[in-house]
């Protein structure tokens, strides 16, 4: 595998002078995701790759960054996976869109962005695929705050009222408590490691 | 599962002796209950998994036909039986709550396998119900990963006692003022809205998940991820390695 790899970025600094890649693992990470478009059309295209089928766009959360991964297979040659990894920053991450050389990247990219939050640029119709409108923030983000579904918040409290539904004293009043105090009723931070 | 029979307050010897006679003598509770447990019509619906059991279950080699009920009904209007077989995520609870208030009383809701009973292994996932019985009252609980065609079966059976030990003078669904229509959830920004019906289910006083090991599961913030940069090995010398 690092040698089928290393014959992909030899390849691609040999068509793209100058280019910035890295090898980690099996896979080529892009130093600056603005290379992704013209390096996937060059290995659809060329005849040494014929990369044609794009199998799966992921993403990954390593706290400090964003990647993006994807991962191509060529049905012509019968090769593959080639991993490409493209890093984004976790404010504000962008990322050019694959869709226009690959159709099947339109509900990936989808997923990615439901998920993630990273925005593909170009991408024809970007909204949350899994996830309903109007979800607030990206589940997989290792920040995401998760909520606690045990506690009643003021919302719920409020809706069911609304629908004639008796709440337990108890349960109201730390809905209030918790709307004073400006929080949200958020599930378990994670503990310090058992004693060995 | 906590029942009463319904026992017959005819005398046995004199009915037999009577069915001889060919005169058939019953009671109105034994045959009304006859008639409704042994017609349990399932409704055809399955979220995950567990569905393809329940598939098994009605297929030639386990037959849930041989209990009265395996016409699985494709619409809640005709069913009396809700198998909720399977994961139910929070973008699905608000369908399944529906569909139920949708069915004719009497009803009744078996949650099947892990997910349905309390979320299973996905308990700790942002966009899994814990327990389907938070908005629906349930009367069987079947666990397992998925359970087996046997299970459900036995669950089914543990239903036709509980139908058994009803009475029609006492049915819930024949008094005034049933309320039997539960408020469908919505969903909201973090989840759903509202997060339980207390009406139905309230949390337990210890939460024993939380506390399960000595130990807090881990949900929420992750602080590790895994390296993939390339580690700078340093050679090590021959002469420790001989010692090693």
């Amino acid at each position: 595998m690092p040698l089928m790899i290393n014959s992909l970025k030899d390849a691609l600094e040999k068509k793209f002078p100058g280019i910035k890649l890295r090898v980690l693992r099996d896979s080529v990470l892009l130093e600056d995701p603005q290379d992704l478009t013209r390096i996937t059309q060059y290995i659809k295209e060329s005849p040494d790759f014929r990369l044609d089928y794009l199998s799966s766009i992921t993403a990954s959360d390593f706290l400090d960054y964003l990647e993006t991964i994807y991962h191509f297979y060529s049905i012509e040659k019968k090769s593959g996976p080639w991993i490409l990894r493209v890093r984004v920053p976790r404010k504000n991450a962008h990322v050019p869109s694959l869709v226009s050389l690959y159709q099947s990247a339109e509900l990936q990219e989808r997923e990615a962005y439901d998920l993630f939050g990273i925005v593909y640029d170009g991408h024809p119709d970007l909204r949350r695929l899994f996830l309903w409108e109007g979800f607030e923030g990206h589940p997989l983000l290792k920040d995401y705050e998760q909520e606690d579904t045990n506690t009643l918040e003021s919302r719920d409290v409020e809706w069911l009222k609304a629908h004639g539904v008796k709440v337990p004293e108890t349960m109201e009043k730390n809905a209030a408590e918790l709307k004073a105090s400006g929080k949200r009723a958020l599930a378990e931070k994670p503990a310090e490691p058992r004693q060995a | 599962m906590e029942y009463t029979e319904n026992n017959s307050t005819i005398d046995p010897a004199l009915r037999d002796k009577m069915t001889k006679q060919n005169v058939f003598v019953t009671t109105l509770d034994f045959i009304y209950n006859w008639g409704r447990r042994s017609s349990v019509w399932p409704m055809q619906f399955g979220l995950a998994c567990c569905a393809i059991e329940m598939i098994a279950a009605a297929a030639a080699r386990y037959d849930i036909a041989r209990f009265g009920a395996e016409l699985f009904r494709a619409s809640p209007r005709q069913a009396d039986l809700m198998i909720v077989a399977g994961t139910v995520t929070k973008k699905m609870a608000p369908n399944v709550v529906r569909l139920f208030n949708q069915m004719a009383e009497p009803k009744y809701v078996i949650a099947m396998g892990a997910c349905a009973v309390s979320g299973g292994p996905f308990a700790d996932g942002y966009n899994v119900l814990r327990g389907i019985d938070r908005f629906i009252p349930v009367d069987i609980y079947i666990p397992g990963c998925p359970p087996r065609p046997e299970v459900l079966l036995h669950g089914l059976m543990q239903l036709q006692k509980k139908i058994d030990s009803q009475s029609i003078r006492k049915a819930e669904w024949y008094q005034k003022g049933l309320k039997r229509e539960f408020p469908i959830p919505e969903l909201g920004p973090h989840g759903l809205v509202p997060k339980f019906n207390p009406e139905v289910w309230q949390p337990p006083e210890t939460d024993h998940r939380a506390t399960h090991y000595g130990h807090v599961i881990r949900t929420g913030k992750k602080t590790k991820a895994p390296n993939l940069e390339p580690v700078a090995v340093t050679p090590s010398s021959p002469s420790s390695s001989a010692g090693a």
